[in-house]
């Protein structure tokens, strides 16, 4: 039992801090645009396609470089380019233009590499334990992994409390006419800021790619729990980002490895169940499978209960 | 130094200024008032470029219409917003590094003079802005703008809602601003600080200039007072 909570906690932290390396960067842009982008996960992939390319031609590490700034330039290009026009035209509009995005993206992605996976490997170096702790391997790749997020988030967080940039992108997510009259150029702040956003999902996608596969349907899956932990820690809140990220990971991780279903549970208690009695297959169900469940059931709670997200400022 | 002409802005369809001249000059403060909605804070923000302008506007010689704010105020050209806004989340001093346009800037002011100025901000300077008293707030947003060592400063409304001892230290600072040359464009609804300390008024009506002249002038204008100021 303690060996099963020490994983399963350095493994939910681990996904937790995946997890807070596309919401930061996701919840920073939607505090921007004030709209979601649906883009993101696909930033994501992109960074796990760069980080495999990078690694068959150069080797694993260069692509932690290589992943975030191609991600990010090509982020600040769509910015630029594409989100700054499509604003003036309403929420409705970008809306619609992240989702075409995202569409191209998977398209685009699907046309290079094809939709099954390609094989974009943990390099032999750290694909070894990096502890053993009643018997079971810590892989070095996870810690490393753990370590690099944590990193980034330190890093995160001094850039934006402690420098003058992060103070300035701080004041225009709220105030952008009062910077812009200041002297600072919000349009280029904003620009900035995306590209970081989207850079951090890149860095996620090459360190995630070799352990959760990087194949097209990657963006979607991944997609759609980094929108419930954006809900969840409250629209525009880092810190709820971050909560939030480290919770739907734990919680996630706990689910999957419990393996005992309700039937399990009611016999421990004396109580006799079996597949023959009322609504047998539902009793006999595990925990686990409800797993891929447990963050949109967050999710829709918290809608009707906290409407403002675990750290949110705003009521709609 | 400051001229605008002809100047007319829309929001949308509904047109909110209808032609506005005036002019400020170096060294001068010039007051523009005007009742509720008449289109004070629309003349300053269309000058800063906020709202955009149609018509000519020229400042130190550059014609700045068309050009986006933080151009604007890169040529030397302050706004202190209404409504206090500061960043409510920063500290003290975190706002007034923001109102610096770089960090190697020197200009008339540091930051030792704002606390000198304001003592208060000194002791609060370590305090996020947002528990600041409405008088606090109102000196921060100013002397952030002047962190940014602007040649003329256009600063709506900052009496609204103060207490008559912070109205006097608003007086106070905005006529230490002149002394330092540089030019004050002060927006008020009522009379006042600003026929006490500005060398020039004008009187907006319904998004137009209906007076311009000095404050002996429009103390003894009895009909403009009652017409477009008064209630
Ligand atoms: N963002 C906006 N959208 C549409 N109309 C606006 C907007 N801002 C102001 N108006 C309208 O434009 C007119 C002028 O507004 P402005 O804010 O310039 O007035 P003001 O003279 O500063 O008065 P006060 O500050 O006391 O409201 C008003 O009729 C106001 O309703
Ligand atoms: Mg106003």
């Amino acid at each position: 039992m303690a060996e099963f909570i020490i994983f399963s906690l350095l493994n939910g932290v681990g996904y937790g801090m995946l997890l807070f390396m596309l919401s930061a960067g996701l919840t920073l842009i939607f505090s921007m645009m004030g709209v979601l982008n649906f883009a993101h996960a696909s930033f994501f992939m992109i960074g796990a396609y760069a980080g495999y390319m990078t690694s068959t031609y150069v080797g694993f590490l260069p692509g932690l470089l290589v992943g975030p700034l191609v991600v990010g330039v090509l982020g600040a290009v769509v910015e630029r380019y594409g989100l700054r026009r499509v604003h003036k035209l309403g929420h409705v509009a970008e809306l619609l233009f992240t989702f075409g995005l995202a569409f191209l993206i998977l398209q685009g992605v699907q046309m290079i590499w094809g939709v099954i996976p390609v094989p974009y490997q943990v390099p032999d170096y750290l694909n070894i334990p990096a502890f053993t702790l009643f018997e079971t391997d810590y892989p070095a790749y996870r810690l490393f992994m753990l370590l690099t997020s944590i990193a980034i988030f330190l890093l995160l967080f001094g850039v934006l409390t402690r420098t003058r940039v992060g103070l300035i992108i701080q004041a225009a997510l709220t105030h952008p006419e009062v910077v812009g009259a200041l002297g600072h150029n919000v349009p280029r702040i904003f620009m900035l800021t995306f590209g970081v956003g989207c850079a951090l999902a890149g860095l996620a996608g090459v360190m995630a790619g070799p352990v959760l596969g990087t194949e097209p349907s990657m963006a979607g899956s991944l997609g759609s729990i980094v929108f419930v932990v954006v809900v969840v820690g409250g629209m525009g809140s880092l810190g709820g980002a971050l909560i939030a990220s480290l919770l739907i990971g734990i919680v996630q991780t706990f689910a999957v490895g419990f393996d005992y279903s309700l039937a399990d549970l009611f016999s421990a208690f004396g109580l006799k169940s079996s597949t023959e009695t009322l609504m047998g297959e539902v009793w006999g169900l595990t925990i686990s499978s409800f797993a891929p469940m447990i963050p949109y059931l967050l999710m829709v709670l918290l809608l009707i209960f906290r409407p403002r997200g675990l750290m949110g400022t705003r009521e709609s | 130094m400051l001229e605008a002409t002809n100047l007319h802005a829309f929001y949308g369809k509904s047109h909110v200024l209808h032609g506005v001249d005036l002019r400020v000059d170096e060294g001068e403060i010039v007051s523009l008032l005007g009742r509720n909605g008449v289109g004070r804070s629309t003349t300053v923000k269309a000058i800063m470029g906020v709202v955009p302008p149609q018509g000519t506007i020229t400042f130190n010689g550059q014609q700045i219409a068309g050009r986006t704010p933080h151009e604007i105020a890169h040529l030397g050209l302050g706004y202190v917003p209404e409504n206090r806004d500061i960043f409510p989340t920063l500290t003290v001093r975190q706002n007034l590094i923001l109102g610096m346009k770089s960090t190697r800037q020197t200009g008339r002011w540091s930051m030792e003079d704002m606390f000198d100025l304001f003592p208060n901000l000194r002791e609060r300077a370590d305090v996020p802005g947002g528990v600041l008293s409405g008088g606090e707030q109102q000196m921060l947003t100013m002397c952030r703008t002047l962190m940014g060592d602007p040649d003329l400063i256009m600063v709506d409304e900052p009496t609204e809602g103060l207490a008559p001892k912070v109205v006097e230290q608003v007086a106070h600072l905005l006529e230490e601003i002149a002394r330092r040359k540089v030019s004050v464009l002060l927006v008020e609804q009522k009379l006042t600080i600003a026929l006490s300390i500005s060398a020039r008024v004008y009187v907006m009506g319904h998004g137009k200039i209906v007076f311009e002249g000095t404050p002996e002038d429009l103390n003894t204008n009895e009909d403009v007072r009652k017409e477009w100021l008064e209630v």
